[in-house]
């Protein structure tokens, strides 16, 4: 019905149709765009044919290489644990004592525990174990509940205040808000656990305080941080004469430890990690310790 | 005359003038209906954030009532109009996309913003990442893609039919209807209500109003087009319907649920498992293929070949590219769930049909390119063409790179790293933004008998702010996502994984702050555009328009208009 006209830029006839000035050219498809859809359909006609593709009814078909994914996957973590064969049965069976000796083992133990201690502890406790407001620094400060590998992996399995039946339980009682102790009272004790770690100065006007804090101290707080204030490992209750603190130093810190108490909590990770990842974070950590204790580290 | 009058035009009288009588009726009736189901949402869901919403219904239908009340008295329009095109929700639409693209752009800077520095929350729920970026993505592809869609295809149609739409209250009815949906949508999601579906969280009410929406505009579509006097339906409408009857398509399965009470916001969708996730694919892989390509392939249809002076380059290139697309698209959803619990099989087709996409893809962007052909002068003087050329050539990249991630075996280093985030947006920022700015510069003097845009060099201002922006953006997501994706799979000699995950959030952060940068300069550009845009219209109409060449060629109905004066 409609007669074109020759474009004289291309050379090309015009279909003849026009909407509101704008024509179409007749130009036929460029050979290559039917080459790469004929090839492109071809390649997916034989990608079909040799990989699990089309469905029937119940089942699909399978495809003539035979590859499945599941299948892969399967493989795949059959082969990544062959890799790690050797060394995983001597970290299994070998003691503490012995692996963090053994110049071959402690580089993987390194190495792994980065990647496992990154993915699972680090949110909490920091990229490299330095601690954050709330939760200890592992690398230099005591551990509340000993340090020896068997009570860190024990920690680290039950947890604190989590989810294992046997897990380990610590509570810091709330002073203050349970009615146990005034608020006059509760700063004496402030101002006498500070001094005890050399905090606050003994001066004139605190004198007073501090005395009374030490009083105040010694009908609340020994029987879990020990008359001496160096806590006690079986209820997990930190040491106050040195120079870390979990929930901060400061005066409205440490005052809201003793007003409000305290309940930390640490999932129980035997819950979700394996043995042997246990095992492998309690070495990083001893050795993270060694490494921080050899170059001084500071912590807060 | 200047700003208060156009939006007084805007507001009420001038354009509500242009109703007829029965059409303003009938719009008040409609109005009336909203603000009883606004009112009663508020009711059935107090003690729900459902209530939230009703209010916000309620309050929207009472803003549009009042702009209505004040020219409802007005005489009924002068019949001659229906020698004219019909205009007025157009310009509203591109003053709409133009404001919600601002401000999408904005909460998109500061959600890339927020994973450089998280603090940047405020400690405020509302602020957290979770329902910012929602905010961020509806804003721009619904509000500003969206609204530009409804805007230009209700222009592109008219001219390419010489009908004048059906009638002047349905325009509105989609117009209006479907921002109600957007303040639904990015209102919820600041107080938490989201299905969890990305691009698709509005809840069940919000999605049933979009449904009455969305048929209304398709029938604007049909009505239209059944009344062209034109022999032939042109290639920029094939692709404006494929879009309103596929994205219809879309929605409606993948938001199939059931909400918990009528007084609820919450809602249960129909499937579960692999199902919901294949699904939620297919929609989302097809947003992108009907909305934000389909859609945008028939505002290039139009404006480019327009603007350039230049006829469509093959004819035939546009069927094979039309079919192609709308057919392999369909299939292609799966590849965003490579391995996962979906079967191998479905994998294979996904990725399939996502290579063979990409003949059809690059079909159309040559296409548009060759049509350039003998105007390649206008593209190095013109910004506002250069706008179209290079959202072609970004066409072009980011279908290349959609099909390549397609592949499983690059898709086992792509998938859930920023290289898909910045794949997105090479397609957002290069293409979608791109051909709608070029669209918009192209269209605002047109719609406002302007002789010109305020200000060709802010044109060239905004055009060298976006590449800069969408180049600094992609680029950064590239070596973060590659960068992430090698990290993620690296096993060291003894076997075991090199670096955890905070290890990788450390190495990409510089590329996070480069990305903030990328999406500052972006949104700059769109503020300049906003400006541009505004000064145009608010500077005073030159007295004689020419826009004789504007006009159907004759009325279409035999009404009584001719006794108005001639």
């Amino acid at each position: 019905m409609s007669v074109g006209e020759r474009d004289p830029v291309t050379g090309h006839m015009t279909t003849g149709h026009e909407w509101n000035g704008i024509k179409e050219l007749h130009t036929p498809v460029p050979k290559p765009v039917w080459f790469f859809l004929i090839a492109f359909t071809l390649f997916g006609v034989i990608w079909v044919l040799l990989m699990p593709s089309f469905p029937y009814g119940t089942g699909y078909f399978k495809g003539w290489l035979g590859v499945d994914q599941k299948q892969t996957v399967a493989e795949r973590l059959q082969e990544g644990s062959a890799d790690r064969a050797a060394w995983v049965a001597r970290i299994d069976s070998e003691d503490f004592a012995t692996i963090l000796k053994d110049g071959e083992l402690m580089p993987i133990v390194r190495e792994t525990g980065h990647t496992l201690f990154g993915d699972n502890c680090a949110a909490c406790h920091g990229i490299g174990g330095t601690g954050n407001s709330g939760y200890p620094n592992l690398g230099s400060a005591p551990m509340l509940w000993g340090d020896d590998p068997q009570t860190i992996a024990q920690t680290i399995a039950v947890g604190i205040n989590g989810a294992d039946p046997q897990t380990r339980v610590s509570q810091m009682l709330a002073f203050g808000r349970d009615q146990m102790l005034e608020r006059p009272a509760i700063l004496q004790l402030v101002t006498y656990v500070r001094s005890l770690s050399g905090l606050e100065e003994k001066t004139a006007e605190n004198a007073a305080a501090i005395d009374a804090g030490r009083e105040l101290f010694a009908q609340n707080c020994v029987s879990c941080h020990g008359e001496d204030a160096k806590g006690l490992k079986d209820v997990g209750a930190p040491d106050l004469t040195d120079r870390f603190w979990i929930y901060g130093s400061g005066r409205e810190a440490v005052y809201q430890s003793i007003y409000g108490g305290r309940q930390g909590h640490m999932p129980s990770w035997g819950l979700r990690l394996s043995p042997l990842d246990i095992k492998i974070l309690t070495l990083y950590i001893i050795d993270l310790r060694e490494q921080q204790r050899a170059t001084g580290g500071s912590g807060t | 005359m200047i700003q208060g009058t156009w939006i007084v035009q805007c507001g009420g009288v001038g354009m509500v003038a242009q109703l007829t009588a029965l059409e303003r009726t009938y719009a008040a009736i409609i109005l009336v209906c909203v603000i009883c189901v606004g009112v009663a949402m508020a009711v059935a869901g107090r003690g729900d954030l459902m209530a939230a919403h009703g209010w916000i219904v309620a309050l929207f239908g009472m803003v549009v009532m009042a702009l209505l009340l004040r020219g409802i008295d007005a005489p009924d329009p002068w019949e001659e109009r229906f020698r004219e095109y019909y205009d007025d929700p157009t310009k509203v639409g591109i003053i709409l996309s133009l404001i919600w693209g601002v401000i999408g752009m904005f909460v998109g800077v500061w959600v890339a913003a927020l994973l450089a520095w998280p603090d940047l929350t405020f400690d405020a729920a509302w602020a957290s990442f979770g329902r910012l970026r929602p905010v961020h993505t509806s804003g721009v592809i619904f509000g500003f893609g969206g609204n530009a869609l409804i805007a230009t295809s209700f222009h592109v149609l008219q001219r390419t039919t010489r009908a004048r739409l059906p009638d002047q209250l349905s325009p509105w009815f989609v117009l209006l209807g479907y921002n109600l949906f957007c303040v639904l949508a990015a209102t919820g999601y600041l107080m938490g209500l989201t299905q969890s579906k990305e691009y698709a969280e509005p809840e069940w009410y919000a999605d049933l109003w979009l449904v009455i929406v969305w048929v209304v505009y398709f029938l604007i579509y049909l009505r239209t087009l059944a009344r062209r006097r034109e022999p032939h339906i042109y290639v920029a409408n094939w692709y404006y319907m494929a879009f309103i009857l596929v994205v219809a398509i879309l929605h409606i399965v993948n938001n199939l649920a059931v909400p918990v009470s009528i007084g609820h916001a919450k809602s249960y969708s129909l499937f579960s498992g692999v199902q919901d996730a294949m699904t939620q694919w297919w929609y989302g892989h097809n947003a992108v293929a009907f909305f934000l390509t389909a859609g945008f392939l028939g505002m290039l249809y139009y404006y480019l070949p327009k603007r350039a002076g230049r006829p469509i380059y093959s004819y035939r290139m546009s069927i094979i590219s039309f079919w192609g697309i709308t057919f392999m698209y369909m299939w292609a959803g799966s590849h965003h769930l490579h391995y996962t619990a979906l079967p191998h099989w479905v994998q294979t087709l996904g990725m399939v049909f996502s290579l063979v996409l990409l003949v059809p893809s690059w079909a159309s962007a040559g296409n548009a390119l060759l049509t350039l052909n003998g105007a390649w002068h206008k593209v190095r003087d013109d910004a506002v063409l250069r706008f179209m050329m290079l959202a072609a050539i970004f066409y072009g990249i980011a279908t290349f790179e959609g099909s390549f991630m397609a592949i499983r075996a690059v898709n086992s280093l792509s998938h859930y790293t920023d290289w898909t985030v910045g794949h997105v947006h090479a397609g957002a920022l290069g293409w979608v933004a791109m051909i709608t700015f070029g669209s918009l510069y192209a269209l605002v003097p047109w719609m406002w008998k302007r002789p010109a845009l305020y200000s060709a060099r802010l044109v060239e201002v905004h055009f060298w702010l976006a590449l800069a922006g969408t180049v600094v953006y992609v680029f950064a997501m590239w070596n973060s996502g590659i960068t992430q994706g090698l990290m993620w799979r690296t096993y060291d000699q003894n076997g075991t994984l090199a670096y955890s995950f905070i290890d990788t959030l450390v190495a990409m952060h510089p590329y996070y702050i480069a990305r903030t940068v990328g999406g500052l300069l972006f949104l700059a550009g769109a503020v300049v555009a906003f400006y541009n845009i505004w000064m145009t219209i608010s500077r005073p109409a030159p007295v004689d328009e020419g826009a004789a060449a504007d006009l159907p060629v004759e009325p279409p109905a035999p009404r009584a208009w001719a006794q108005a004066g001639e």
